[in-house]
């Protein structure tokens, strides 16, 4: 019977396994956005090599899946910290009280850009948020009158383009950075072009924000869900194609992508940083202050991270591509005094 | 009774009538489509072998620099103790200054350097992983303090990529991580002797590594995880499938309640697996409070999906078992109990075996439930057992296939290189285990 004795030992000493694990979580939990993910993983790797903390895991599914995890409780098997590409909702922090996560530190680790690319031995762009409304926009107004996009290439749209089919590759609804390029371009670029005016004339102005943002749907646009990698596969497959990324991304890939400049900007670090460059988020993460002297390594993760070393004007962080936040050091002051929102 | 063969018209024996041909015809191109289908099978196959290999077998080469390094005591261990816990307070900003001192010093020595280089130029070919590595050599070590070593440091990814002929001297103008000269300079010192490319174990034993450091990254918190994972399916799988199904074939009764229950384990099966994953989630890290990204959790989602494989392959390796055995062991006297577990499970086992091993192997390539239960992380420190974080081989790939920077493409290549060499020994061992067992009556 030998067999069943094994199966029978292997079972118990399953369920004791399982039952007897009591021991507490020694490392830093991350969950979230995946643009914050290889600064977190920076960070990560530099605090596990020269503190005597394990290093933190970091795992990503995005700002929304991530907050939902971090509001799910307190308690070692939820996550510590939450990155966010954007801000948090209300409904976010309601559902989270509700849970009990109630002492929320928001910490704001610097800025990202978003920048336009395309192949690198395509046509030269320089784009106004008006250029990128008018040919993405579902229906624009033509002498007064509501009608479908009728634009095909970029110089229709503004004669100062190349003439080359409109294929825009940009991020899918679930992405963060969808949130802010319809803000900072699309809404931008509606009310930049005349087109809000002239679409409140012909209706409510809530109707017309709302088809300010409303994106072409006949192929002309492409969402992306996936990653930046996607995207960049689908210019390289299309040439014509103009796709949307992060700065840090197209920084390692500017052997294959050329970069537009947007209102005459070209982005960087630097034009980013002085606010020249329009479209560009902060970069947050949030804490749960009950964790803290809970799970060791906790807040000196959190301080290292802000640390002139890692977030400030020459730190690594700043060499993979986020622009440098210039109120550092209000941010590590509130950090250090463990300031809740 | 009447002669049929007169109904039919008599012709030759070697002279093929319309209708012999019609169907020798019908033959020859049903073997034609066949020849044509597997055509497209190996076709497809190899596409995806070629291009897999073209861009992953890179992977497991890496190019290292080799230069002295001085170790000096003042600025790595000011206390001068020589104690490990107080010179642990040199973080790597300091011996990565050490080290661009060193590679600096060494490449001028050398007179490899091209005219003008800038210092940041030639600190620039070494890893960022490089001062880490350095740290912790000599942390292990602090006898070497005050002296000059010969260290052998893992060069840039970009530099890495040039002998790869990934990076070349015009894409190096444009890209902001590397400079002509650099490549000018691992050129001069690989001619020097300095710079040397050669297997990459890292590949295979160094944990994962931000995107700053491509060339630092390899797969030993991965391989880790997925062995953590498949020890646990198949110490849970193997006696829930084999007992389950030794009840259901022999012992249980045919009625209405087992038919239900054979149904609904042929349904399980089919299950899509990141089914698997919510059930998980729910279960053993809501309910049960099991840690996130730990492999115990990967283990028991993933058993709950290879039990009903385990269990079908079983019942059918028993009901494969001629009745004869059954009835002669029943005929001298064996309880019922001694028949299975003496002739039937004995002459079952091969079978068994080579379907457990297919499920296992099913288990190591699947990512969806995984992704639900955060072992799709970024994770460094090994795991040091099934309650510690870690991540697996194909999370591994979907990971790398995320990053930005292009080294990360032939990494992830690499990794599923490693896990189809994993997948291959599995299947050679289920094929030699039926091949040498396997009993046909």
């Amino acid at each position: 019977m030998s067999v069943m004795k094994l199966s029978a030992s292997v079972l118990a000493l399953a369920v004791a396994a399982t039952g007897a694990h009591a021991q507490a979580r020694n490392q830093v939990q991350v969950a979230g956005s995946s643009t914050v993910l290889p600064y977190s993983t920076i960070v990560a790797e530099a605090f596990g090599e020269n503190f005597d903390f394990p290093t933190p895991v970091i795992q990503s599914g995005g700002s929304s899946a991530g907050l939902q995890q971090f509001c799910q409780g307190i308690g070692e098997n939820t996550p510590d910290i939450a990155n966010s590409s954007r801000l948090i909702r209300d409904s976010e922090i309601e559902t989270c009280a509700a849970n009990g996560v109630t002492d929320i530190m928001a910490v704001q680790i610097g800025y990202d850009g978003i920048v336009f690319a395309s192949d690198v031995n395509g046509n030269e762009f320089a784009f106004t948020p008006a250029d990128w409304y008018k040919a993405l926009a579902a229906q624009v107004v033509v002498d007064g009158a509501l009608v479908a996009n009728p634009y095909t290439t970029w110089n229709e749209v503004n004669p100062d383009l190349p003439n080359q089919p409109i294929l825009a590759f940009i991020p899918g609804t679930k992405h963060g950075t969808r949130e802010v390029f319809g803000e900072k371009v699309m809404a931008a670029g509606c009310e930049e072009s005349g087109a809000l005016e002239a679409l409140t004339a012909l209706s409510d102005e809530d109707t017309a924000e709302e088809q300010c943002g409303a994106i072409r749907t006949d192929g002309k646009s492409v969402d992306i869900d996936g990653d930046y990698t996607e995207t960049l596969a689908r210019i390289q497959s299309d040439k014509n194609g103009i796709g949307v990324f992060g700065l840090s991304f197209y920084e390692n890939n500017t052997n294959t992508l050329r970069v537009a400049t947007m209102s005459g900007v070209v982005p960087s670090t630097e034009s980013i940083a002085s606010g020249e460059y329009p479209v560009s988020r902060p970069l947050q993460f949030y804490v749960k202050k009950a964790h803290i002297g809970v799970i060791p390594g906790l807040k000196e993760f959190v301080e290292f991270f802000v640390s002139d070393d890692m977030a400030g004007p020459n730190g690594p962080l700043a060499a993979y591509g986020l622009v440098s936040d210039p109120e550092l050091a209000a941010t590590q002051a509130a950090v250090a005094a463990e300031e809740t929102m | 009774m009447s002669d049929i063969s007169s109904h039919r018209e008599r012709g030759s024996l070697l002279v093929a009538d319309a209708r012999t041909k019609r169907r020798n015809a019908a033959e020859a191109r049903f073997r034609a489509y066949g020849m044509i289908a597997i055509g497209v099978a190996m076709a497809a196959l190899v596409t995806l072998l070629v291009s897999i290999f073209g861009n992953g077998s890179s992977a497991f080469r890496q190019t290292f620099v080799t230069v002295p390094i001085a170790l000096p005591a003042e600025t790595l261990d000011p206390s001068g103790s020589r104690d490990p816990a107080e010179m642990a307070k040199v973080t790597t900003i300091g011996y990565g200054n050490v080290l661009k001192a060193g590679v600096v010093a060494a490449v001028r020595e050398a007179g490899v350097a091209p005219e003008g280089i800038a210092d940041n130029d030639i600190s620039g070919i070494l890893s960022q992983e490089a001062p880490a590595q350095l740290r912790s050599m000599v942390l292990a070590n602090p006898e070497l303090i005050g002296t000059t070593v010969e260290t052998r440091l893992l060069a840039h990814g970009r530099i890495d990529g040039f002998f790869k002929g990934r990076v070349t001297m015009q894409s190096a103008e444009r890209d902001s991580n590397v400079t002509p000269e650099r490549l000018q300079l691992a050129t001069a010192m690989r001619d020097a002797g300095m710079m040397s490319s050669g297997f990459n174990w890292g590949f295979v034993t160094m944990p994962d590594a931000s995107d700053q450091r491509p060339e630092a990254a390899g797969l030993g918190v991965a391989i880790l995880g997925s062995l953590y994972m498949m020890a646990v399916v198949l110490c849970l799988s193997v006696p829930i499938g084999v007992a389950a199904s030794i009840y259901l074939e022999e012992f249980a009764p045919k009625n209405r309640w087992t038919d239900v229950i054979e149904v609904n384990i042929s349904n399980l099966a089919a299950v899509p697996s990141i089914v698997f994953g919510i059930l998980g989630l729910a279960m053993f890290i809501n309910f049960a409070h099991l840690p996130q990204s730990a492999p115990i959790v990967g283990g028991l989602v993933l058993t709950l999906m290879t039990v009903p494989t385990i269990i079908i392959s079983t019942r059918a390796a028993l009901k494969a078992v001629p009745p004869s055995i059954r009835d002669a062991a029943l005929g001298i006297g064996a309880s019922r109990m001694q028949t299975v577990f003496h002739h039937v499970l004995p002459l079952a086992m091969p079978g068994i075996l080579t379907g457990t091993i297919i499920g296992l192997a099913q288990a190591l390539g699947e990512t969806a439930p995984l992704l639900l239960i955060g072992m799709v992380a970024f994770v460094r420190d090994y795991p040091g057992g099934l309650f510690d974080p870690s991540s697996a081989l194909p999370v591994q790939v979907y990971n790398w296939t995320q990053r930005s920077d292009p080294a990360f493409v032939e990494r992830a290549s690499g990794a599923i290189i490693v896990l189809l060499v994993f997948l291959i020994c599995m299947n050679a061992i289920a094929i030699i285990l039926r091949r040498r067992f396997e009993r046909r009556w």
